[in-house]
């Protein structure tokens, strides 16, 4: 019954630096089965890519395989189906040799999680399938120019024979992993490695990818290796889950069991986790049992973002991009309101507009301050903004970025309470204490450089900057997607405390339901530019209205392997219905 | 590949090290830039040129301009320690062996022939000619010169005119390493400003900026030289001329540095770190100054100390030419204008000297400045090991 295409047995993959070895990889023991998927679970720096990449001996320099062997096992392949014991320790083979380049694309395939990046900006996607056709076949060039159409109709992409000469920029994101994929499985390999093939993408071309590559296993009979930090993913389309926590496998076993009785601790912790971020955080709950929000804070009143991209000759042609479109929305006080949507849905640019990062088209934003007067926020130019600025302040998406890495700590939390002068040099470094307190950080991190602390923490200090002037509004712009899911849960937890210590309202803006649906009273769903759907969170999850909110929610992959295939996938395609 | 967070512990890296997360931009651009063995080497020898420029007067053991009939394209001497003499005995002690000078009775021609006899001492720290270091401070005691007052030795050999090659060399580093330094000033106040402004301000104002720097960049920069440099008074002093070159040199120069300085702008400008200090309520000025600047400082730099090398190429080719600075000035160009004819590199070969100095004195800026440049963003490094 087990047939086994690719063993790794005690794979060890370490990294020289300057303090040392370390081991990314860390006696690392796997099976992969035909027809069957094995998904390798696992938080940032558990060693999971690695171990994928060492399958194929195409770890970053200066990693390297120091111990272990990586067995394929090729008479167990789809192409040969044969008793004789063929295997390859990939492992042994030289990493710049030819016999595991003849095995990388052909027996073994990879893809990858940025498609972008791992296809070729200046071939078009038909050449370069045919290239990786001709690689490992010879035939010629007009008949792998065939297979290649062949290739990208299994992967459902319409009009193959027009796509195949199209560029990679041509292609959206999801379009450009599923051109991956058919390059990937154009020489029919045994095994297809899969690093988070799906982590750049919204959730609903994630959905699609994960019914493509389902249905093509159960073509081909290939065996996978999925590696995915996403537990709901995992639930989807597991055979086997491995878990991978610092370098090692802690747990192995079928979903079911490690779903519902996991065994170790950090597979406990890592499942805790996502369930309560299944439901609604019973904090919030009872905080809003206490005390129900109060007055409005801010109304958006059909705001409007349109930007204008020269084009032609001297840019004198000018194109129009709107943004946000007619968006209005309402935050009252001590309320939590998410807004939801996919990539290029515009809910970034509306919170920079409500900011006042950028100008808006047309509008209004009306902000009632703590003195009790309202304000249009979108007359105002950028010096009159600052007194609103002390009151809504930003949380960023990227910790890296949003920290200047030239600052120490204390400095960076300083600046805003620096620039309002209201502190003397003595009590402002008393107060940046405090306020590194109230984040759970230590006093020590205020003469500490960014580059000190990790994603959590430096999320951490991004908002401590933030709370630094006393505001009423936060607005956070995908806070936690950067971070691993146990993490994510205790940034939340903390916007939380922060809320009920100092009566913030927040405003979230996030491509994760799951996070709206713990954190936020009420949702606003956005759709290219246009709020689609508002009302209490509960309500929209449970029972949504627009078709959009339906397919988005049907799309979202749930932590729970006994509900998988049960649920019905809704397409939304609003060119259909604009049609309509 | 950091170490998985948890809350309250601080991550593996930073125990490690433990200075490294108190250590601003310029430790860790230190600690980079040290790694890089080549341009450490070449820093070294950069200082060492910069400090014998600074101290020409009394590294050299003669005057640049003092001649010498006797001793027309005398050979180089080696310094040597053990001397066993008829007229001045045997011993010990830092000499140059004296060498006579011979007419060919049938070419006329004058060769010189080592002396047995005599030897020329030198002495650390001896008085010799009185001179003015920097032109200011009356001193007599050079680092080494000869110990009789009236000997002479050529460690480089002799010119033409007999002068000391040596001692040019060493004036001519002074000329030549600073007319870099001080034409990269001029290239990066007008390349800041420009590139700055083009950058901060962006739309129409840009596009003129980034046209005429193309514009610039056009120019065939030798025939320009050469136009503006024929353009100068032949009557001008020496340190008028000198002025003038430099700001002939770096007016072709400020285009790469504005290049830069826009690129990294425009880069900055929209990084989440910089929108968070506007939103603190920082003022445009406190945002350029306080937030964005130290991350460009480094970049600027990098691209300085490569941009020099290029300034004291284009000043040798100039003064090569004998359109750059004019003798008595002394620079290593100017020094290589005496080797211009194939009769004085056939009989003094040493004449090249100055042109191994060149290649010195540009070779360790390149490697300082790619290691700079290497080292310049110290934060990609600190987050991936």
């Amino acid at each position: 019954m087990t047939n086994p295409v690719l063993e790794i047995q005690n794979l060890i993959t370490e990294f020289p630096t300057r303090n040392g070895v370390f081991r990314a990889v860390d006696d690392v023991s796997l099976t992969v089965e035909a027809g069957r998927t094995l998904c390798v679970v696992g938080e940032s720096g558990s060693g999971k890519s690695v171990t994928a990449r060492s399958v194929l001996q195409i770890v970053d320099h200066p990693g390297r395989i120091t111990q272990g062997r990586i067995l394929l096992h090729r008479h167990n392949t789809a192409r040969r189906q044969g008793d004789e014991d063929d295997i390859v320790d990939l492992a042994a083979l030289p990493a710049r040799g030819p016999e595991i380049r003849a095995i990388r694309g052909r027996d073994v395939a990879m893809i990858f999680q940025e498609p972008m990046s791992a296809l070729s900006p200046v071939h078009t996607i038909g050449n370069q399938i045919v290239e990786a056709i001709r690689l490992h076949e010879a035939i010629s060039k007009k008949d792998a120019m065939d297979r290649a159409v062949e290739l990208l109709r299994l992967v459902e992409i319409p009009t193959p024979e027009k796509a195949i000469k199209r560029y990679t920029f041509e292609y959206s994101g999801g379009m450009r992993q599923r051109a991956m994929i058919a390059m990937a499985i154009a020489c029919n390999p045994s095994v297809l490695i899969a690093d988070e093939p799906t982590t750049a993408l919204d959730v609903t071309i994630q959905a699609e990818i994960i019914d493509l590559l389902r249905r093509l296993q159960q073509e081909t009979g290939m065996g996978m290796m999925f590696i995915t930090h996403d537990m709901g993913v995992v639930a989807e389309i597991a055979d086997e889950v491995a878990v991978m926590y610092r370098g090692q496998v802690v747990e192995r076993g079928a979903p079911l069991p490690i779903f519902e009785a996991p065994k170790e601790e950090y597979t406990q912790r890592l499942l805790a986790a996502v369930k309560r971020l299944d439901e609604p955080s019973p904090r919030r709950l009872a905080m809003r049992a206490a005390s129900p929000p109060g007055a409005t804070a801010l109304k958006v009143d059909r705001l409007a973002k349109h930007f204008y991209l020269s084009a032609g000759l001297l840019g004198l042609r000018k194109e129009t991009f709107v943004a946000v479109n007619d968006a209005s929305l309402e935050l009252r006080e001590g309320e939590n309101l998410g807004i939801v949507g996919e990539s290029g849905s515009g809910k970034t640019t509306l919170g920079r507009c409500i900011q006042g990062v950028h100008g808006t088209t047309r509008g209004a934003i009306r902000f009632t301050g703590r003195d009790g007067r309202t304000t249009d926020l979108a007359k105002l130019k950028e010096n009159e903004l600052r007194p609103a600025w002390r009151e809504i302040r930003m949380v960023f998406q990227d910790p890296f970025s949003s920290l200047n890495p030239r600052m120490t700590v204390g400095q960076i939390i300083g600046e805003p309470l620096l620039l309002l002068r209201t502190h003397s040099k003595h009590s402002l470094r008393q107060r940046v204490c405090e306020l590194l307190d109230v984040v759970g950080l230590p006093q020590s991190a205020y003469d500490r450089y960014p580059h000190a602390f990790s994603g959590g923490q430096r999320q951490r200090i991004g908002i401590a900057r933030a709370i630094a002037p006393e505001p009423r509004v936060i607005i956070a712009d995908e806070a936690t997607s950067a971070l691993d899911v146990s993490l994510r849960i205790q940034i939340l937890d903390l916007l939380l405390d922060l809320q009920e210590r100092m009566g913030l309202s927040f405003l979230l803006i996030s491509h994760d339901i799951a996070v709206i649906r713990y954190f936020c009273d009420r949702i606003a769903v956005m759709h290219r530019g246009k709020i689609v759907e508002t009302g209490e969170t509960e309500a929209v999850c449970s029972n949504p209205t627009h078709p959009y909110t339906r397919s988005l929610l049907s799309a979202v992959p749930v932590p729970d392997p006994r509900q998988r295939g049960k649920h019905v996938r809704t397409r939304y395609r609003a060119d259909a219905e604009s049609a309509a | 590949m950091t170490a998985p967070d948890t809350n309250t512990a601080l991550p593996e890296a930073a125990t490690e090290i433990p200075d490294v997360e108190h250590s601003s931009q310029w430790k860790l651009m230190w600690w980079a830039f040290r790694r890089h063995r080549v341009a450490v080497i070449g820093g070294v020898i950069v200082l060492t040129l910069y400090f014998v420029a600074a101290f020409a007067e009394f590294l050299a053991p003669f005057a640049p301009q003092s001649t010498s009939s006797q001793n027309v394209y005398h050979p180089p001497q080696m310094p040597r320690l053990f001397y066993d003499t008829t007229y001045d005995g045997s011993g010990f002690g830092l000499h140059v062996r004296a060498f006579s000078r011979e007419r060919d009775p049938f070419t006329l021609q004058t060769t010189y022939v080592p002396d047995p006899d005599r030897v020329i001492f030198i002495s650390f720290f001896a008085k010799g000619t009185p001179y003015r270091l920097w032109g200011l401070i009356p001193m007599e005691r050079r680092l080494f010169t000869a110990s009789n007052p009236g000997d002479r030795f050529y460690l480089f050999g002799a010119d033409r005119l007999g002068r000391d090659m040596y001692s040019r060399v060493i004036f001519g580093t002074r000329v030549s390493m600073t007319i870099g330094l001080v034409g990269v000033a001029l290239a990066l106040i007008l390349g800041v400003t420009l590139g700055g402004i083009s950058g901060y301000l962006g739309g129409v104002t840009d596009a003129v900026i980034q046209r005429f720097v193309e514009l610039v960049l056009a120019l065939p920069t030798i025939p320009i030289w050469l136009g503006l440099s024929a353009a100068l008074p032949q009557d001008w002093s020496p340190l008028t001329r000198y002025f003038a070159i430099t700001a002939i040199l770096s007016l072709v120069g400020w285009t790469e540095l504005a290049r830069v300085v826009r690129g990294r702008f425009l880069a900055l400008r929209n990084e989440d770190f910089v929108i968070a200090a506007r939103l603190d309520g920082a003022t445009r000025r406190r945002v350029i100054l306080r937030h964005m600047a130290p991350s460009m400082a480094s970049h600027i730099i990098a691209s300085v100390t490569l941009a020099i090398p290029l300034m004291i190429i284009a000043e040798t080719s100039l003064s090569f030419l004998g359109l750059g600075l004019q003798p008595p000035m002394v620079s290593w160009g100017v020094l290589l204008r005496e080797a211009q004819n194939v009769q004085s590199i056939s009989q003094a070969p040493w004449l090249f000297i100055p042109g191994a100095a060149v290649v010195l004195g540009v070779l360790s800026l390149n490697f300082l400045g790619d290691g700079i440049r290497d080292a310049a963003d110290p934060y990609s490094e600190v987050q991936t090991s």
